[in-house]
């Protein structure tokens, strides 16, 4: 039975409801940042080699993504391992971003963003700590960072490490080669590799390895 | 147990949670509402048990601070008065915005029921599930609000 008294009732909330919620989203974030339960909070930098994905905990970098890599996925992957209290909020990325700028405009040669290593376990992460120690400008190689890592043999494992890299460029994997020079693989395309090899001053414009 | 990036709750529930709101607490309140059940969850949501049904979760928070607001609201005229006439009980004060207005003055369980009902358009069924009740109370507590409502309207 529907009278006049359930009409009304179904009619009269229209005007006056419109939800701005970008409003509600950014001081949702800004709150919680202050609140500290924000956990993992992330934002995209343009780079000279696309949109990047910068996700980053109160410890520091846990994830970069390159474009091309589903979002969902990884931010899927955060919430299991990290925390499901994930929030876009760009401003909590600025000063990894600041420091890509620099980076990319030729001003930084490391980095000093602190890296939340919970992404990687085990060899991996060896393998990753030790690359992240190579030089600015340098080169090294599969076999080499195995040996760093305390597992001289393991190179092809090294390989793989470095294929899961979480935190590209900034955990400079694009400096490792193949012993004989050649450029291996890269998480973000070989093409990327070389880009900033180049920008690094490793590898001479002309030469295409 | 895994529980969805908290991101994806918000571009999820938003606009319905609003909507709820809005029914419940008026245009005005409804965003700081909105704002506030979000706070609570996010704060309550790495110790969450389950997973299951997370919009039911959200309506119950939500739910809880739309009481709140409405004591707030009926709580302020007292305040003026601090000193005046401390003991009387504060009368809910109807909002001038029609019937609506009534609705926020019934008890809140008649409320949110119709809320349910009538801005959101759920079934009896699905009004329980999000109300923590069965079908039936649920539909109890629509056609009590409805009739307390008809008596306030004819007065």
């Amino acid at each position: 039975m529907t009278d006049d008294l359930e009409r009304r009732l179904t009619e009269a909330l229209t005007p006056g409801t419109a939800l701005d919620l970008a409003r509600v989203h950014d001081r949702l974030a800004r709150r919680a940042a202050e609140d500290g339960i924000l956990d993992v909070a992330y934002g995209t930098y343009d780079s000279p080699l696309g949109a990047l994905t910068v996700m980053v905990t109160p410890r520091g970098l846990v994830r970069l993504s390159y474009p091309g890599e589903r979002i969902s996925d990884q931010l899927d992957e955060l919430a299991e391992r990290v925390s499901p209290r994930i929030l876009e909020a760009p401003e909590r990325t600025d000063s990894v971003r600041r420091e890509l700028d620099e980076y990319f405009a030729g001003e930084r040669r490391a980095f000093d963003v602190p890296i939340d290593w919970r992404l990687v376990r085990g060899f991996a992460g060896d393998v990753l700590r030790a690359t992240a120690q190579i030089p600015f400008g340098t080169v090294s190689s599969y076999r080499d960072v195995a040996t760093e890592a305390g597992s001289p043999n393991a190179y092809r494992a090294a390989g793989n490490a470095l294929g899961s890299n979480p935190v590209p460029i900034v955990v400079p994997c694009h400096r490792v080669l193949h012993v004989g020079g050649g450029l291996g693989g890269y998480t973000g395309g070989v093409d990327r590799k070389r880009f900033l090899l180049r920008l690094e001053g490793a590898l001479a414009p002309g030469i295409d390895r | 147990m895994h529980l969805p990036p908290f991101e994806t709750l918000i571009d999820a529930h938003s606009p319905e949670l609003h909507r709820f709101l809005v029914g419940c607490v008026g245009p005005t309140e409804a965003e700081d509402c909105l704002q506030e059940t979000f706070m609570s969850a996010l704060r309550a949501y790495r110790r969450l048990r389950h997973s299951d049904n997370l919009r039911a979760w959200l309506y119950t928070i939500a739910q809880r601070k739309a009481t709140d607001a409405v004591r707030r609201m009926t709580r302020r005229p007292t305040r003026e008065l601090d000193g005046v006439d401390p003991i009387a009980p504060p009368e809910p004060e109807p909002m001038d915005d029609g019937i609506w207005g009534s609705v926020r003055g019934l008890p809140t369980k008649q409320r949110d029921a119709l809320v349910h009902r009538f801005v959101l358009d759920l079934a009896y069924r699905e009004i329980g599930a999000r109300m923590g009740t069965s079908e039936e109370a649920a539909r109890q507590n629509v056609s009590a609000g409805l009739r307390r409502l008809r008596r306030e309207v004819a007065r």
